[in-house]
C-alpha cells in the first residue's frame, strides 16, 4: 500500500520540472552529437558550486548561477584547448577536463562542508526529501525553494529556446549555412553549454547530478527514435522526462516493498525508468524500433523469396519439354542458377506463403502457377528480362553477368519503373539471349 | 603536517606500504593500458563501463546478503561489477549499432541509466535492517585506507600482467593502434588484439574501482597518457612516461589522502594527476602551449623580418630614390603593413645591424643586411620560378604561394631548388612580375 503525502507530490513536481528543463536543453545536445558534453559539464560545475559555497557560506541561488555559467563556458573552452594542443580526440579531452574538475570539486566540497551542510553524496543523489523544508513565496504562492528555483530555470530555458528557435535549429542541423546567414554557430554552442550548466546547478540540489545527466541525454535520445521533426522532438523529450519523474517516484516507493525492502532513492529510480522508456522506444518505435525494422526486413526477405519462386515457375512454364509446366520441390533447388540451392527452408516458407495466397497450387509433389500466380510471376520475369536488356544494351555488361544483376533488381522494380524500362526498349521483344519478354 | 606527510611518503608504516603498493601499481597499469585506450579513441567507453558497474556491485551485495553472506566480500562485489560493466559496454555497442544515435549518446544513456539504477539499489541497501552497507560508498568516491594486503597483491599481479603483455605484444599493439586497417590487411589478429586491449582496460577499471571510485577511475586511464602526449611523439617513450606519471600521481595522491582522511582518495589522486597534466599542457616539450606560443612567435618575427628585407631589397633594386617618408610609405603599401608593424620590423632589423640610416635619410642596408636580403629575395624568386615552371601556377598567384613557403625553406630545400632550376646557378633570378604586371607595385 502506497502512502502518498505532500512530500511525494513535491518530489514528483521537482523531478518533472528538473526533467523538463534538462530535456529541453539535452534534446539539442543529442541532436548536435555532444551528449557527453552534458555529462562533462554536469560533473565540472562541482568546483564552481563548492567555491560559491565557500565564498558566500550559503546556498544563495544567484551566486551559484553566476558561478555555474562561468564554469560551463570555461569547461567548454578547456575541452577545446586540450583537444587542440594535445591533439586528443574530443572524448578524451572531455574525459581529462571533467574528471580533474570533478576531483577538485570533491576536495573543495569537503572544505565547504565546514560552512554549509553539504556532502559529496548530496551532489550525486540530491536531497529531495529536504525539498519542502525551505519555503519561499513566489507570486503569492508558497513554494518549496528547490521547486521555485527549478521553475525559474525551466522558464529561462523555455524562453531562450523559443526566442532563438530558428537560430538554434539552423546552427544544429547546418552550422555552415547558419554561419553564412550570419548566425554565430560557436556562440550557439557556448549558449547551450551555459544553459546546461545553469540547469545542472538548479537541479542538482534537488534531484542530484545522476538524474541530471540521465534527464539531459535519455529523453532526447528516446525522442530521436520516435520523430524526425524538431518541434515534436522537443515535445516528446519533455513528455518522456515528465513521465519518468512520475513513474520513477511511484516505482521508488512502490516496488521495493514487493521484495520486502523499504523505499529507495527517487532520483535513481527516475533514471532507471528513463532507461526503461528508452528501451521501449528502442524496441517498439514505429519506424526505427528494432521490432519494426525486424518485421520490415522479414517482409522484404519474404517478398524476395516468393518472387524468386514465382520466377522459377514462370521459366518452367516456358519450357516446352516440361509436360505439366510445374516443378517439384527438388527441381526448385536443382535448376541452373537457382536462388534456392542449399536453401530448402527458405523455399519451404516461400511455397507455403504462395499457396496460402493462392498463387501456387500443389498436386502430389508438383507445384504449378495458378491463374493469379501467373500474372504476378510474369511481372517478375518481365522485370528480370527488361533489366537484362538494359544492362546489355546500355550498360555494356557481359552476358554471363547479366543474370545476377537482374536477379537483384527485379525485386525492387515497381510498375512505374517497369513501364519506364518497357518504353526504353519498346522495339525489342526479347532479352539478350533471345528469350521473349512477357 | 609536513612531518606526517614525510612519514607517509617514506613508507614507514606497514599499512602505508600496503596501500601505496596497491595504488602505485594501479597507477602504472592504468598509465600503460591507458596509452592504447587513448590512441584507439575509446576513452569514454571506459567511463560508461565504470559507471555501469555500480548496479553490479549493489546487486552482488544484495544477493550475497540474501543468501546469508556478509555481502562485503570484495571478490564477489568485483565479479558483480565486472558482469554489469561488460553488460553496459554491450548496451553501448548495441545502441550505436541498431539506432541512428551517435556513440556519444549511447555512452551517455548507458552510464546515466546504469548508474541511476545502481543508486536505486544502493538506496534499498542503505535502508536494510542490519546490513553493513558502509563499504559500498567507497566504490563511488574511492577509499584507499581500507585496502588490505590481498587486494593490493591482486592489483599488483594485474599490473604485472598488463606490463608483461604490453612488453611482449608491443609491436603488434603499436601497429594495431595506429593503423588497424593496415594491420587487418596484413593478416594480424586485429579482433583478438582489440579484445585483449579492452580486457586489460576493463580489468584495470574494475580493480581500481574501490581505490579511486567509479566516477574518477577513468582519469587513472586517460590523464597520465594525455599528459605524456605533450612530451613526446614516440610511443615507447609515451608508455614509459605515462606509467611514471600514473605512479607518481598515485604515490603523492595516496600520501596526501592518508594524512587528510576526510578527503576522498580518488579525488586527491586525480587532482595530483590533473596538476601533472596542467604542467605538461603548459610546458610539454613536444606540444606544450608555451613551446607552441614561443615557436609561433619566432616564426612570426622571422617572417616579418624577411618580408621587410625583401621589400627593402626590391625597393633598392627598382632604382627609385626618395626621402625617408616616401620610402616608408612605399614599404607600407607593398606589404599592406600597419604603421606599427612596419616600425616593429624596422626596429628588429636595425637592432641586429642589418639596416641603418642617417636621421631624415632613407633606410639603407649594411653589409650583412644586404647579404641577408639577397638570400631572402633569391629564395623567394627561386620558389616562384619553380612554381611557375614545375607546378603550373599562374603568374599572378605565385607571389602568394611563395610568400607562405619562403620563410620555412631550409638549406637542403634551397639546394634542391637550385638543382631543379640549374640555369640560375648562384645568381639572383629577376622578378617574374617585372614584365607580366609592371604596375603591380613591386610585390614580386
Amino acid at each position: 500500500m502506497i502512502l502518498w503525502t505532500s512530500l511525494d507530490t513535491w518530489i514528483v513536481v521537482a523531478g518533472a520540472l528538473a526533467g523538463a528543463a534538462c530535456a529541453l536543453v539535452g534534446a539539442f545536445l543529442v541532436l548536435r552529437k555532444t551528449s557527453m558534453m552534458g555529462d562533462a559539464i554536469s560533473h565540472a560545475v562541482l568546483p564552481g558550486i563548492a567555491i560559491a559555497f565557500i565564498m558566500t557560506a550559503s546556498r544563495a541561488a544567484g551566486v551559484m548561477f553566476i558561478g555555474a555559467a562561468i564554469v560551463g563556458v570555461i569547461t567548454a573552452l578547456l575541452v577545446e584547448v586540450v583537444r587542440r594542443y594535445g591533439k586528443l580526440e574530443h572524448g578524451a579531452s572531455m574525459g581529462v577536463v571533467f574528471t580533474v574538475l570533478f576531483a577538485v570539486g570533491l576536495i573543495l566540497i569537503e572544505r565547504a562542508a565546514r560552512h554549509v551542510d553539504i556532502h559529496p553524496e548530496h551532489v550525486l543523489y540530491g536531497a529531495v526529501e529536504l525539498v519542502p523544508l525551505h519555503v519561499v513565496t513566489l507570486a503569492g504562492f508558497e513554494l518549496p525553494r528547490g521547486v521555485a528555483v527549478l521553475l525559474v530555470t525551466l522558464i529561462v530555458n523555455l524562453t531562450v529556446i523559443t526566442a532563438l528557435f530558428k537560430e538554434l535549429r539552423l546552427a544544429t542541423f547546418d552550422p555552415g549555412l547558419a554561419t553564412t546567414l550570419g548566425i554565430n554557430a560557436t556562440a550557439m554552442h557556448y549558449l547551450l553549454m551555459t544553459l546546461t550548466a545553469l540547469t545542472t546547478v538548479a537541479a542538482f540540489e534537488v534531484v542530484g547530478s545522476i538524474l541530471v545527466i540521465a534527464m539531459l541525454i535519455v529523453p532526447g535520445a528516446t525522442a530521436h527514435l520516435l520523430t524526425r521533426r524538431l518541434l515534436p522532438f522537443l515535445v516528446v523529450s519533455v513528455v518522456v522526462a515528465v513521465m519518468a519523474a512520475f513513474l520513477g517516484h511511484i516505482a521508488a516507493i512502490g516496488i521495493p516493498p514487493w521484495f520486502g525492502f523499504e523505499d529507495t532513492s527517487s532520483s535513481g529510480s527516475m533514471a532507471t525508468v528513463l532507461g526503461l522508456l528508452f528501451l521501449l522506444a528502442f524496441l517498439a518505435a514505429p519506424e526505427q524500433g528494432v521490432i519494426a525494422r525486424g518485421l520490415n526486413l522479414a517482409g522484404l526477405r519474404l517478398s524476395i523469396v516468393t518472387q524468386d519462386a514465382l520466377g522459377l515457375l514462370a521459366r518452367a512454364a516456358e519450357d516446352p519439354q516440361n509436360p505439366d509446366a510445374g516443378l517439384s520441390f527438388a527441381d526448385f533447388c536443382l535448376v541452373s542458377r537457382s536462388p534456392f540451392t542449399a536453401r530448402a527452408p527458405a523455399l519451404t516458407v516461400a511455397l507455403l506463403l504462395l499457396r496460402l495466397r493462392g498463387q501456387v497450387s500443389a498436386s502430389g509433389n508438383r507445384y504449378r502457377l495458378t491463374a493469379r500466380g501467373r500474372a504476378e510471376a510474369l511481372r517478375v520475369l518481365r522485370a528480370h528480362r527488361l533489366w537484362e536488356r538494359f544492362f546489355y544494351d546500355d550498360g555494356q555488361v557481359e552476358l554471363d553477368e547479366l543474370h545476377a544483376a537482374a536477379d537483384l533488381l527485379e525485386h525492387y522494380t515497381d510498375a512505374g519503373l517497369r513501364n519506364a524500362l518497357a518504353e526504353r526498349f519498346a522495339g525489342q521483344s526479347t532479352d539478350p539471349r533471345g528469350r521473349r519478354i512477357p | 603536517m609536513i612531518t606526517q606527510l614525510l612519514r607517509v611518503l617514506s613508507l614507514a608504516d606497514y599499512n602505508t606500504r600496503v596501500v601505496m603498493f596497491g595504488t602505485v601499481t594501479l597507477g602504472i597499469a592504468g598509465g600503460v593500458a591507458g596509452v592504447f585506450l587513448l590512441l584507439r579513441r575509446r576513452a569514454l567507453l571506459v567511463d560508461a563501463v565504470s559507471h555501469a558497474s555500480l548496479p553490479g556491485v549493489a546487486a552482488a551485495f544484495l544477493l550475497a546478503v540474501t543468501l546469508g553472506g556478509s555481502g562485503r566480500s570484495l571478490p564477489v562485489l568485483m565479479l558483480g561489477a565486472l558482469v554489469s560493466g561488460l553488460l553496459g559496454m554491450g548496451c553501448v555497442i548495441i545502441i550505436s549499432r541498431f539506432t541512428r544515435l551517435s556513440q556519444d549518446a549511447a555512452l551517455g544513456i548507458v552510464l546515466s541509466v546504469f548508474f541511476g539504477f545502481g543508486a536505486a539499489l544502493l538506496g534499498i541497501i542503505q535502508k536494510m535492517r542490519g546490513a553493513q552497507a558502509a563499504g559500498l560508498d567507497g566504490f563511488i568516491f574511492g577509499k584507499t585506507a581500507s585496502m588490505i594486503r590481498s587486494e593490493a597483491l591482486l592489483i599488483g599481479i594485474a599490473a604485472l600482467v598488463v606490463i608483461v603483455l604490453t612488453a611482449v605484444l608491443f609491436k603488434e599493439l603499436r601497429l594495431f593502434t595506429f593503423d588497424p586497417d593496415f594491420a587487418a590487411g596484413d593478416g594480424w589478429p586485429v579482433q583478438r588484439l582489440d579484445l585483449l586491449l579492452m580486457t586489460l582496460v576493463v580489468a584495470v577499471t574494475i580493480l581500481g574501482l574501490q581505490a579511486v571510485g567509479i566516477i574518477l577511475i577513468i582519469a587513472i586511464l586517460i590523464v597520465p597518457p594525455a599528459a605524456a602526449r605533450f612530451w613526446t611523439d614516440n610511443l615507447l617513450v609515451m608508455v614509459l612516461l605515462s606509467a611514471l606519471i600514473g605512479a607518481l600521481g598515485a604515490y603523492f595522491g595516496t600520501g596526501i589522502s592518508a594524512i587528510a582522511p576526510r578527503l576522498p582518495a580518488g579525488a586527491v589522486i586525480v587532482t595530483v594527476l590533473g596538476a601533472a597534466f596542467l604542467f605538461s599542457l603548459l610546458f610539454g616539450s613536444s606540444r606544450g602551449v608555451v613551446r607552441a606560443a614561443l615557436w609561433s612567435r619566432a616564426v612570426n618575427r622571422n617572417t616579418l623580418r624577411q618580408n621587410l628585407l625583401r621589400a627593402l631589397f626590391e625597393y633598392e633594386e627598382s632604382g627609385v630614390r626618395h626621402g625617408m617618408q616616401e620610402q616608408l610609405q612605399y614599404l607600407q603599401s607593398v606589404r599592406g603593413w600597419t604603421v606599427r608593424e612596419l616600425r616593429r620590423a624596422i626596429r628588429m632589423l636595425a637592432r641586429s645591424g642589418m639596416i641603418y640610416h642617417v636621421s631624415g635619410q632613407p633606410w639603407r642596408f649594411s653589409e650583412t643586411g644586404s647579404g641577408a636580403a639577397m638570400r631572402v629575395t633569391r629564395n623567394h624568386r627561386l620558389w616562384e620560378v619553380y612554381l611557375l615552371e614545375h607546378a603550373d601556377v599562374a603568374p599572378s598567384q605565385v607571389d602568394q604561394g611563395a610568400d607562405f613557403i619562403e620563410h620555412v625553406l631550409g638549406e637542403t630545400l634551397v639546394a634542391e631548388l637550385e638543382a631543379a632550376l640549374p640555369r640560375f646557378g648562384k645568381a639572383l633570378p629577376t622578378s617574374v612580375h617585372s614584365l607580366s604586371n609592371a604596375d603591380h607595385g613591386g610585390g614580386g
